[in-house]
């Protein structure tokens, strides 16, 4: 990442000394907005939100660089435990961040400098999302979301002035299926074993969300009662690899993915009917004008959230620059172009503005299109009169069964994983 | 073959030494400096990594820490499991078949090229053919056949045309079959080379002796060139069975992750941060390579024969 950079960076400024002093004591409004627009900050993320439409118009409205860079999630897990200097903003989920959290390669935001933190959904903060919802199984993103003070490396219970990740976007994830193949209504988890799709499932390769979703089908069987699916016991890990192994030696899966653009292709080639997948890659084969639907299921969602981190040697100017894109990034304008992909924003009522009526109605409200939904980039996702799958925002985020999670047993379970992929 | 051998510079020296420089030391010294440069750069980059693999291989690691220690937890971990030997068992599979699929294409290749064809203008521009598929990523060139070989794809369309299947062929992607193909497709030109290389070099009245002398084609082939070719084979095999053993994304990609060898395994544990237990996968996968290659090494002599 060592990337020629245009004017000040923190480091050519703490070297010249002076000059460092003058940009950080006297911070004449003039001298700071011309600053400013030489700082580049470095995010990398998984692909969801890593969209180079955000950097441009970061440009446009704040005047800096972002450089974004999209992996993996155990790539960007990876990075952020491993290389704290490779980056100043870390886009990661929050189970990504129970396990990076503890290195100290990240540094905690202030509250108090938030401008929307009131309008956050409950969901980051007390953990509900009415006052009345039950919290589900998991890493719930509020209980890795508040550290007691700036430095810890544990996670505090409850509210806090000091925030681990700044919420960012979140959805509920469920399986993928092709109606057009299948031919018939799509009910529960255990479909995903039915040996009908025999040689036409899949499941995503990445341990901490694919063990969730194998969960999730051993559940619905009845095969095993978790107490808790988001930290598993040793037993109850291997009875579910074993399940899942069984079904692999009979043939039931066609192949299993690890990247966005795998899960579009199996699908969209009709290699497989049935399988895990996220919201984006449904449009993504949706646009292509293949039918494919993100089925809602009785058992509930598997959901996730993700949120921004600020890597711990940022300082100064470009401190103040990541705290002025994080109050941008809650201000509306991100929010609205993830909602209009389905996914949801931390700030649903600043989203609203960013976007029309009629899709502030189909994607957030679950009401019917009344004119063509078309995506950020243009491609047309529903007609009038269709509406979203699963419903408005509470139905769908109220029906979240368990969060992506790591668990006490994480090596155990990622061994036994590797074995699963091996069998 | 033994004019070849005259020809290289190795036994040069003994014809015509220059004088010795007077005093010995002198001329340990100089030797020493000339040999420093390699053996530096050999020091940095190909012994001081390994050692560091080797020594990090004991250490043990928790999610998101390695910890210094010295243990055999991830060996005893790796030679206790069945997955360890299931894997290995698999490398060696694909090592194997690749190998004799390499083989025989890229000597059939070789052998055209190099008494086929006649003029070596000819032979060249063949010859450069057989390069040009490597003028892209070897990754693009393994995903193509992802789209032909797939349930919907060219090749099951064209064979359900013909009428000679009525359903799609599942196993022509992510299977054992869509890996191999995808090896011997990426690796044969490593095997055509080394091959074509050292028939170049058989001196053809040698051929000519064996005709005049009663032999048939074939025989001259068994007896003849491939006992001459021996050292192309070897160069070939060696080159063909590490970078196989050592793949993982060609395993990945057309076994839609549902199949491993030992490299797959090692960027599982990258990927989750188990360093250690992929250092000691790695150090496993090094002896055995190694020891191959040792075993390879037996049969011919590649340094005389060169």
């Amino acid at each position: 990442m060592a990337k020629a950079r245009v004017g000040y960076t923190r480091r050519s400024m703490l070297k010249a000394g002076g000059a460092a002093i003058a940009a950080s004591a006297l911070p004449a409004p003039m001298v700071w907005a011309q600053d400013i627009k030489d700082v580049t900050l470095r995010q990398f993320g998984t692909g969801v939100s890593n969209l180079n439409d955000v950097a441009q118009k970061v440009k446009e409205d704040l005047g800096f660089t972002l450089e974004m860079t999209a992996l993996d999630s155990d790539s960007v897990t990876q990075r952020a435990a491993t290389q704290p200097d490779s980056f100043d903003i870390a886009d990661i989920e929050y189970w990504i961040c129970k396990k990076v959290w503890p290195t100290g390669n990240l540094q905690a935001m202030d509250v108090s400098k938030i401008a929307n933190y009131d309008k956050i959904v409950g969901i980051f903060k007390d953990g509900k999302l009415t006052p009345e919802s039950e919290i589900a199984q998991g890493t719930a993103p509020h209980t890795v979301g508040f550290i007691p003070e700036p430095g810890a490396t544990e996670f505090a219970d409850e509210q806090t002035n000091w925030m681990t990740l700044i919420p960012t976007i979140y959805n509920a994830d469920t399986l993928g299926i092709r109606p057009d193949l299948i031919g018939r209504p799509i009910e529960s988890w255990t479909e995903l074993l039915n040996p009908e799709f025999k040689g036409k499932a899949s499941i995503l390769d990445i341990s901490s969300i694919g063990i969730m979703d194998m969960a999730m089908v051993c559940e619905a069987m009845g095969e095993i009662a978790y107490g808790d699916k988001g930290n598993m016991t040793r037993e109850e890990i291997d009875k579910t690899i074993a399940i899942f192994t069984e079904a692999k030696q009979n043939g039931q899966f066609r192949a299993f993915w690890k990247t966005f653009d795998e899960s579009v292709n199996l699908m969209a080639s009709g290699e497989v009917v049935i399988q895990s997948m996220w919201s984006p890659a449904i449009t993504a084969v949706k646009s292509r004008g293949i039918p494919c639907v993100y089925q809602p299921l009785k058992e509930g969602y598997r959901s996730w959230g993700g949120g921004i981190g600020l890597s711990n040697s940022l300082s100064g100017l470009e401190l103040d620059a990541a705290y002025e894109y994080i109050n941008w990034y809650l201000s509306g304008w991100v929010g609205g172009y993830l909602m209009r992909q389905g996914y949801y924003s931390a700030v649903p009522e600043t989203s609203k503005e960013f976007m029309t009526e009629n899709e502030w109605g189909y994607w957030f409200e679950g009401k019917e299109a009344t004119d063509v939904i078309t995506s950020p980039t243009g491609d047309t996702l529903a007609q009038a009169g269709e509406t979203r799958d699963g419903g408005d925002f509470y139905e769908r985020m109220g029906r979240v069964a368990c969060w992506n999670a790591v668990m006490d047993e994480n090596q155990y379970m990622v061994r036994k994983w590797n074995e699963f992929i091996a069998a | 073959m033994s004019e070849t051998l005259t020809d290289t510079p190795a036994s040069a020296p003994q014809a015509a030494r220059p004088p010795k420089p007077p005093g010995s030391l002198g001329r340990n010294l100089l030797g020493w400096l000339q040999a420093a440069p390699l053996t530096l750069v050999l020091l940095a980059f190909l012994v001081a990594p390994i050692v560091m693999i080797v020594i990090v291989s004991f250490w043990r690691a928790t999610e998101f820490s390695i910890i210094p220690d010295f243990s055999f937890e991830n060996y005893e971990f790796l030679f206790g499991s069945q997955v360890t030997w299931r894997v290995f068992m698999a490398t060696f599979k694909y090592a194997l078949i690749t190998w004799a699929f390499t083989l025989s294409i890229g000597f059939t290749v070789a052998y055209f090229l190099a008494f086929h064809i006649r003029s070596q203008t000819m032979q060249i521009a063949l010859f450069l053919l057989c390069t040009i598929p490597f003028w892209t990523s070897n990754i693009i060139r393994m995903i193509s056949w992802i789209p032909f070989l797939g349930r919907n794809g060219i090749a099951n369309q064209t064979l359900q045309n013909w009428g000679l299947i009525d359903q799609p062929l599942e196993w022509l992607l992510y299977s054992d079959f869509s890996v191999i193909l995808a090896f011997v497709h990426l690796y044969t030109l490593f095997m055509v080379v080394p091959i074509f290389n050292t028939m170049m070099r058989i001196d053809k009245s040698l051929i000519e002796a064996a005709y005049d002398n009663g032999a048939s084609g074939f025989q001259t082939l068994l007896h003849v060139i491939i006992p001459l070719t021996k050292p192309g084979i070897m160069i070939g095999t060696i080159f063909v069975v590490t970078l196989v053993m050592g793949d993982f994304i060609t395993v990945r990609f057309m076994s839609g992750s549902q199949k491993a060898n030992v490299g797959r395994l090692i960027s599982n544990d990258i990927a989750l941060l188990q360093y250690p237990s992929a250092a000691a996968t790695a150090v496993v996968l090094l002896c055995t390579v190694l020891i191959v290659i040792g075993i390879l090494l037996r049969f011919v002599n590649i340094r005389k024969e060169l």
